[in-house]
C-alpha cells in the first residue's frame, strides 16, 4: 500500500503562561544565539507534556512522533485531554508549522477542526458554503456542482437563506461536516467535532467517511472520544499519551488498551450502552443475546448520579437491563475493589430475600428492567473504591465488567467527631462499643 | 486524482518563498472574501451602502467648518469643499487598507486556526473591497466636481487624471506594506496596535489633506521634509493637480514614492511570510 502521509521526527514545542515582557527576553536570546550560529536554547529544556504536574515554561506538546498513513485508510486517534491528538491535526492541516522534523503529503487535504470552520456569522449558508468551499480550495464550478448534495446531506435546506449566526450550533457542524466531505479531498482531517451532532447525524457522517475511504480510496484522519465510532470506521488506531505516540496498531487491541488505562472511563458516574460493549468481558451471545445491559449509574439518596459520596449516605448501583429473551435464573454480582485490584466485598443478588423470591417465582419476561444494588450507610471509609460487576443468565450468559468504574467516599465521622486519621482504611463501619464500670478503687 | 501533487512540512521555509501561483490557484476565494468584506459591513442596516457616501460627506462638511471657515487655512484659491473632499477621498482608501489590512492576524486568527489556505489572500482581499468603497466614494467626488466646474468654479481637471490607476496601486501598495508589516508584528506583542491607532491620525496631518503642499513649505519651512518624506504626499497632491488643476505635480515625488513603496511591501511581505508560519501559537 503506498503512503499518503508521511511523518518523521516531528516535534512542537509551546511556552506556557502569558505572553508579556518575559518571552520577550527569551526572543531576545533566541534572536542573539542565531546570530550566532547555535541552535535554539529553548528547544533543550523542553518538558513531557504532563497536565496535572507543574514544572517549566516550555513543553513539548508533540515529541518526535513518526508514522505513515496508506492510501484508503482510516486511522483513529485516540487518547486523553492533552495528549496531543488535535496539534498533530493542527500541524497536518497546516494551520502552525512543527518545530522539528518533516510532513509529507499526498494530495489535497480537508480539515475539519473546531465547530464551523471559518463560517462568516453574518453571511447565510448559503454565500458560506461558497466561502468555506473556496476557503478548502475548492473551484467555484465545483462547489456549483456539489450545492444540491452538500445542502441536502446536512439537512439544513430550510435555512439556507438565513444568516449563519441563527444557527444551532449542531446545525453548524452538519453543514461545516458537509462541505467538507463533499469536497474530494484525498485526505480528510477530522477533529472530535461530531460530538456536537445528533446520532442520526453522527451515524450519517459516519457512514460518509466510511464510503469515502472505501469507495473512492481516499485516505481518513479522525480522532474521537466515542470509542464505538472509533472502531466501527477505523482499521487501525494510534494511541497518544503525553505528546508521543503510545501504541499503534489493529484498532481493537488499541481500544481496549485505551479502555484498560481506563482513567477517563473510570470517573464517569454513568457509563452508556456503547461504553458498557467495549468493555464487556466473559461468556456473550453476540448474535443472538438473551439481554444487554442499557446504561448503569451509581446514585444517591436523591437518585442523583454522582461519582462522589459521604460515608453517611447510601451508594446505589444501578443497572439498567434490557431483557430480549424470557429470562429464568438472572443473578447479578457486584464486588468493591481497591486499586490494586483485591477483592474488599463481594454481594450476590441472591442474597436478598425478596430478590430470590422474585427469581424464583417469575420468569423475567422480555422488556426494560432497573435493578439496584444499595451499599448501606456507615461502612465504607475514606477511599477511592473501583466496582466489578457480573451479570449472569445462569448457564447461558455471563457478563464481565472488571474494574470498569470507580467512586469516591468522603468520611463523614460519627457523632459529630470526625477523626480523619484513623480513616485510612478499607472500612470504617460504626460497631457497637461499651464500656462498664467494674470495680470502684475508693481510697 | 491528483496523487502527484506532494507537499512536505517542515519547520522553517525559504523566506522570499513567496508561492505567487498558490495564491492565483485561490482566486476563487479572494473574490468570495471581497464579496463577505463588502456585503458584511452593511447586513443590518437600513441605510446600507448609503453609509459609504455620508461618511465622506460629513468629514468634508466638518472640516470645511473648522479647517476652512474657522482656522482659514487656504486651499490654493479652490472650492473648499472640492479641495477637502478631494483629499479626504484619497485619503480614506489608504488608510482603511492600513488599518484594515494591519489586525489581518487577530481578527481572523479563527479562521486561520483551523484551516490552512494563503494567509496573503486576506490582506489582498480588503484592499480589493476597500477599491470597490472608493469607487462609491470617488463618484460622489466627481458629481461634486462636475457641479462645482459648471457652476463656473476655477477648476481645471486635465489629462493628469489618466494617471488614477497608478496613485491607486501606489496607495494600495502602501496601505498593504504598512498594513502586514505592523499585522505581522503585532501577532506576539500588541504594542504596535497602540501605536497604530494615533499613527495614522498623526500620519494624515504630514499629508496635505486639510492644507496645500505649498502651504506648508512656505510657513514651515525646515520641518516642510516631514510632509515631502511622507510618500502619500506625491499621491494626495498628484491626485489634487489632476482633477482640480492645483496642487504639485513632478515625476521625481511619484519616483521616490514608488520606489518607498516598493521597498515597503517587499519588507512587510517577508516578515508576513516568516510570521503566518507559526503566528497561530502566539497570537
Amino acid at each position: 500500500m503506498s503512503w499518503m502521509i508521511k511523518i518523521e521526527n516531528v516535534s512542537k514545542m509551546y511556552r506556557l503562561g502569558l505572553v508579556g515582557a518575559g518571552t520577550f527576553q527569551d526572543d531576545l536570546k533566541r534572536t542573539w544565539y542565531k546570530w550566532l550560529g547555535k541552535d535554539d536554547p529553548f528547544l533543550k529544556i523542553g518538558e513531557e507534556n504532563k497536565r496535572d504536574v507543574s514544572g517549566g515554561d516550555y513543553i513539548w506538546a508533540l515529541k518526535d512522533i513518526n508514522f505513515e498513513v496508506g492510501k484508503g485508510e482510516v486511522l483513529g486517534i485516540i487518547g486523553k485531554n492533552g495528549a496531543g491528538k488535535s496539534t498533530l491535526l493542527k500541524l497536518l492541516s497546516k494551520v502552525t508549522k512543527p518545530s522539528t522534523g518533516s510532513i509529507t503529503t499526498k494530495g489535497r487535504i480537508a480539515s475539519l477542526l473546531e465547530v464551523g470552520t471559518g463560517f462568516h456569522p453574518e453571511l447565510t449558508g448559503r454565500e458560506n458554503i461558497f466561502l468555506n468551499g473556496a476557503i478548502l480550495g475548492m473551484k467555484k464550478y465545483e462547489i456549483r456542482n456539489k450545492f444540491d448534495e452538500i445542502v441536502d446531506f446536512s439537512g439544513c435546506e430550510r435555512y439556507i437563506d438565513t444568516p449563519v449566526k441563527r444557527y444551532s450550533s449542531g446545525m453548524h457542524v452538519r453543514l461545516a461536516f458537509a462541505v467538507a466531505a463533499h469536497l474530494d479531498p484525498e485526505i480528510l482531517v477530522v477533529d472530535e467535532v461530531l460530538a456536537v451532532g445528533d446520532a442520526e447525524f453522527q451515524a450519517k457522517a459516519i457512514g460518509k467517511m466510511k464510503s469515502v475511504s472505501q469507495g473512492d480510496g481516499r485516505t481518513v484522519l479522525f480522532v474521537s472520544h466515542n470509542m464505538a465510532s472509533i472502531k466501527s470506521l477505523c482499521s487501525r488506531a494510534v494511541l497518544m499519551k503525553n505528546g508521543t505516540i503510545h501504541e499503534s496498531g489493529d484498532v481493537d487491541s488499541i481500544v481496549n488498551s485505551y479502555l484498560n488505562s481506563n482513567l477517563n472511563i473510570t470517573d464517569a458516574p454513568s457509563l452508556d450502552r456503547e461504553t458498557i460493549k467495549l468493555m464487556q468481558e466473559g461468556v456473550i451471545n453476540k448474535s443472538n443475546p438473551s439481554f444487554e445491559i442499557e446504561k448503569i449509574e451509581l446514585q444517591n439518596s436523591s437518585a442523583r448520579v454522582l461519582s462522589n459520596f459521604y460515608s453517611n449516605e447510601p451508594v446505589f448501583i444501578k443497572i439498567y437491563l434490557k431483557v430480549f429473551r424470557g429470562i429464568s435464573n438472572l443473578r447479578i454480582a457486584v464486588q468493591l475493589i481497591d486499586e490494586n485490584e483485591s477483592n474488599l466485598l463481594t454481594s450476590l443478588s441472591n442474597d436478598d430475600k425478596e430478590y430470590l423470591n422474585y427469581i424464583q417465582n417469575n420468569k423475567i419476561e422480555p422488556g426494560h428492567y432497573d435493578l439496584k444494588c444499595e451499599i448501606p450507610v456507615n461502612i465504607l471509609s475514606q477511599k477511592k473504591y473501583y466496582l466489578s460487576l457480573d451479570v449472569i443468565n445462569v448457564k447461558t450468559e455471563h457478563i464481565i465488567l472488571k474494574k470498569f468504574m470507580s467512586f469516591e467516599v468522603k468520611f463523614a465521622g460519627y457523632n459529630g467527631l470526625s477523626a480523619e486519621n484513623f480513616s485510612n482504611a478499607y472500612f470504617r463501619p460504626q460497631y457497637n462499643w461499651t464500656i462498664d464500670k467494674i470495680k470502684d478503687d475508693a481510697k | 486524482m491528483n496523487e502527484g501533487v506532494k507537499e512536505v512540512i517542515t519547520p522553517k521555509k525559504n523566506l522570499l518563498d513567496i508561492n505567487l501561483k498558490e495564491i492565483w490557484s485561490y482566486r476563487d476565494l479572494l473574490v468570495l472574501f471581497v464579496r463577505r468584506d463588502f456585503v458584511a459591513v452593511y447586513k443590518q442596516t437600513i441605510l446600507g451602502p448609503m453609509w459609504f457616501v455620508i461618511q465622506p460627506i460629513f468629514t468634508t462638511l466638518i472640516f470645511t467648518l473648522i479647517f476652512g471657515k474657522l482656522a482659514s487655512i487656504p486651499t490654493d484659491g479652490l472650492p473648499q469643499i472640492l479641495f477637502y473632499m478631494c483629499g479626504i477621498t484619497c485619503w480614506n482608501y489608504f488608510a482603511e487598507c492600513l488599518n484594515k489590512t494591519s489586525n489581518t492576524f487577530v481578527a481572523n486568527a479563527n479562521i486561520f486556526g483551523k484551516v490552512y489556505f494563503p494567509r496573503l489572500i486576506l490582506p489582498i482581499s480588503i484592499i480589493i473591497s476597500n477599491l470597490l468603497k472608493f469607487g462609491i466614494q470617488f463618484l460622489l467626488f466627481l458629481v461634486f466636481l462636475v457641479y462645482f466646474y459648471w457652476n463656473g468654479y476655477n477648476v481645471q481637471p486635465n489629462y493628469h487624471m489618466f494617471l488614477l490607476p497608478y496613485l491607486l496601486f501606489l496607495m494600495a501598495g502602501l496601505g498593504l506594506g504598512f498594513g502586514i508589516l505592523i499585522s505581522s508584528l503585532t501577532t506576539k506583542y500588541r504594542d504596535f496596535q497602540f501605536l497604530l491607532i494615533f499613527g495614522v491620525q498623526l500620519f494624515m496631518y504630514a499629508t496635505p489633506i486639510v492644507y496645500p503642499l505649498s502651504l506648508a513649505k512656505e510657513k514651515l519651512g525646515s520641518y516642510s521634509w516631514v510632509t515631502l518624506a511622507n510618500p502619500m504626499t506625491s499621491v494626495i497632491e498628484t491626485f489634487k493637480f489632476a482633477f482640480l488643476g492645483r496642487g504639485e505635480f513632478s515625476w521625481f515625488n511619484i519616483g521616490y514614492s514608488t520606489l518607498f513603496m516598493l521597498i515597503l511591501l517587499f519588507l512587510g511581505t517577508l516578515t508576513f511570510n516568516k510570521v503566518e508560519q507559526t503566528f497561530m501559537d502566539t497570537v
